[in-house]
């Protein structure tokens, strides 16, 4: 159809991405390579950049206790969360998978948290949490001052983040469940598969795709809590829950280290980024469709 | 099986017609009971499950009305013995609530309406026209979700103030005009229609924009309501940006403002839960209402594995 004489260009295509790509250039890839950018230098307190230091910024933070500690703080902080809201998410799925009077109701409870907000939800955990009025003391009895002891701040934090993605787990997982094929069941269930292996043996398998999803997209949330952390515990006691996301925010907020901050933010993205390849390079070989 | 017994069999049914019919019954029963208990056991389940799920709410709304007295025992008190308001018009009158609630309404409904045309937009262009690059394009879109918000927020920052546009509706609302996800989702929906439909209406003398309004758009509404719940209620929770950009009351976003009642003193706690209970009813509001189409729209073909 076309001759060497219509060689222009319709540029009108272009214009219908004009506003997306726009705010893209603007607010994700300028400040993502200014970030890559500043992480090499020194910076004021305005966040100009000074003075060129290279890889220093990366040296001095790997070398440094704190962000050492920050990385693994974020890992075990990653991990509960990760497995915390997944299973509150999936059994949720797994109760309301059959019919049975007022599943509605109840399908709209279990997928309430993804509205909450993390500041709220901090909020109210932080009283629930409270060591002299909190309901948790008062019902185990306990007198633990949850938020401010180094060994339970984390995992506190980590419940109230994982209960907070249960609620879109348990839709990923109910969208799931209704993709499994019922007839394997009443199969299974003539040749005599209690409810228990049907679960490991049909239930698990036949999730595995959307488990994968659901997990990559968890790990991703994951890493990037901020709220809750900086209503409950503001990274402490002892930066007990420093994670890398809230150590940003202080080093640029606080600190006025832009560059440092910057680094941190490029290491973020790059475990992010390597968690997200493996775990499609595992997908390969692990997930039965 | 003999032909005795079977003759014998026979004549058996012959006398036992009640007999089969009252058996028929028992099993029947039997059957039912059975499946009522499963039922039953499957309910209070349930029930504990959407409890201890529904705690952390449940709770708050049981302080918010108990007046800051009764919180401060030592015993067990889970509901509120002389439920009160105070906490309510407390709240409004410590943190200009009102106004935050409607810089959040402001930021979340502009958020939601650019989202929704930019998005649909973009996957017009990516679904039915050709052009150079398009998938270039697209994978470029695609590469942007991988990039977490949080790395890119530092920078962000220092645009925007060195812009002066700090504390002012625009500098919450245009880094998040457009997302990666919508664009996703709204192509997703518009490659089931068949080319010929957009063809058909070009010949038509249907313009771009008139086929975008008049034809894509009632037709992907489930998709729309997907993505105008989900894009309202992220945004009405957004966090770390507003607080970021925000200085004065009069910007300040809801999460930003509750969390100013945070630091008042602990004889107010009741009334800081007060107000955290009005600033959920929103995003659960419309949650609730919006629930049906979110399911719909995000799991119709987007993630089917």
């Amino acid at each position: 159809m076309n001759t060497g004489k219509k060689k222009k260009i319709n540029w009108t295509p272009y214009c219908y991405l004009i506003p997306c790509m726009l705010v893209f250039a603007i607010f994700l890839f300028y400040p993502f390579f200014k970030t890559i950018y500043l992480s090499l230098f020194l910076t004021d307190r305005m966040g100009q950049a000074k003075i060129f230091v290279g890889m220093q910024n990366y040296i001095d933070l790997l070398t440094s206790e704190s962000f050492r500690q920050s990385l693994q703080v974020t890992l075990i902080f990653v991990v509960i969360v990760v497995i915390g809201g997944m299973l509150l998410g999936l059994i949720a799925a797994v109760l309301c998978n059959k019919a049975f009077p007022g599943i509605r109701a109840f399908s709209t409870a279990y997928a309430l948290p993804m509205a909450i907000a993390s500041t709220s939800a901090a909020m109210i955990f932080q009283i629930m949490l409270h060591p002299t009025v909190g309901i948790v003391n008062k019902l185990t009895g306990l007198d633990i001052n949850w938020l401010n002891d180094p060994d339970t701040a984390l995992i506190c934090v980590a419940i109230l983040t994982a209960w907070l993605n249960s609620g879109i787990n348990f839709l990923y997982f109910s969208a799931g469940l209704g993709n499994i094929d019922e007839t394997i069941y009443e199969r299974a269930s003539v040749d005599g598969a209690s409810s228990v292996q049907q679960f490991f043996s049909l239930t698990l398998p036949g999730l595995s795709p959307i488990m994968f999803y659901t997990l990559v997209v968890n790990i991703i949330q994951a890493f990037q809590s901020f709220g809750q952390i900086n209503i409950l515990t503001q990274g402490g006691p002892d930066g007990a829950t420093n994670v890398i996301v809230y150590s940003i925010y202080r080093d640029a907020f606080f600190n006025y280290r832009f560059g440092s901050a910057a680094a941190q933010s490029v290491i973020l993205f790059i475990i992010i980024m390597l968690v997200t390849l493996v775990m499609f390079r595992l997908e390969k070989k692990g997930v039965s469709y | 099986m003999s032909q005795s017994s079977n003759m014998a069999l026979r004549g058996q049914k012959t006398i036992s017609k009640e007999q089969l019919l009252a058996l028929k019954q028992e099993m029947n029963a039997k059957a039912l009971t059975k499946r009522r208990i499963r039922t039953g056991s499957r309910l209070v389940v349930n029930i504990v499950f959407a409890i201890l799920i529904l705690l952390p709410l449940l709770y708050a709304v049981s302080i918010a009305f108990m007046p800051s007295g009764e919180l401060f025992t030592t015993e067990l008190n889970l509901f509120p013995k002389n439920p009160t308001l105070q906490n309510f018009i407390d709240a409004f009158t410590t943190i200009p609530l009102f106004r935050f609630v409607l810089n959040s309404f402001i930021m979340a409904g502009s958020i939601t309406i650019a989202q929704i045309i930019t998005c649909s937009l973009a996957a017009f262009a990516f679904s039915f026209l050709e052009f150079k690059g398009r998938n270039v394009l697209f994978m470029i879109v695609l590469a942007t979700m991988m990039v977490p918000g949080e790395a890119t927020i530092v920078s962000n920052y220092l645009t925007v103030g060195n812009l002066g546009m700090l504390d002012t509706y625009p500098v919450l609302i245009v880094p998040y005009l457009t997302s990666a996800m919508g664009i996703f989702l709204f192509r997703q929906f518009y490659m089931s229609f068949p080319i010929s439909l957009y063809e058909s209406a070009k010949l038509d003398g249907c313009s771009n924009l008139r086929f975008i309004a008049k034809i894509l758009i009632p037709l992907t509404k489930s998709a729309i309501g997907a993505m105008a719940v989900y894009t309202f209620i992220n945004s009405w929770n957004m966090y770390m940006w507003p607080l970021l950009v925000t200085g004065s009351n009069n910007m300040r976003t809801v999460q930003i403002g509750i969390s100013m009642l945070n630091s008042v003193d602990s004889q107010s706690i009741t009334m800081m839960i007060a107000g955290v209970v009005m600033v959920i009813i929103p995003s659960i509001a419309i949650f609730i209402v919006g629930q049906k189409q979110l399911i719909r729209g995000m799991f119709s073909g987007a993630v089917k594995g």
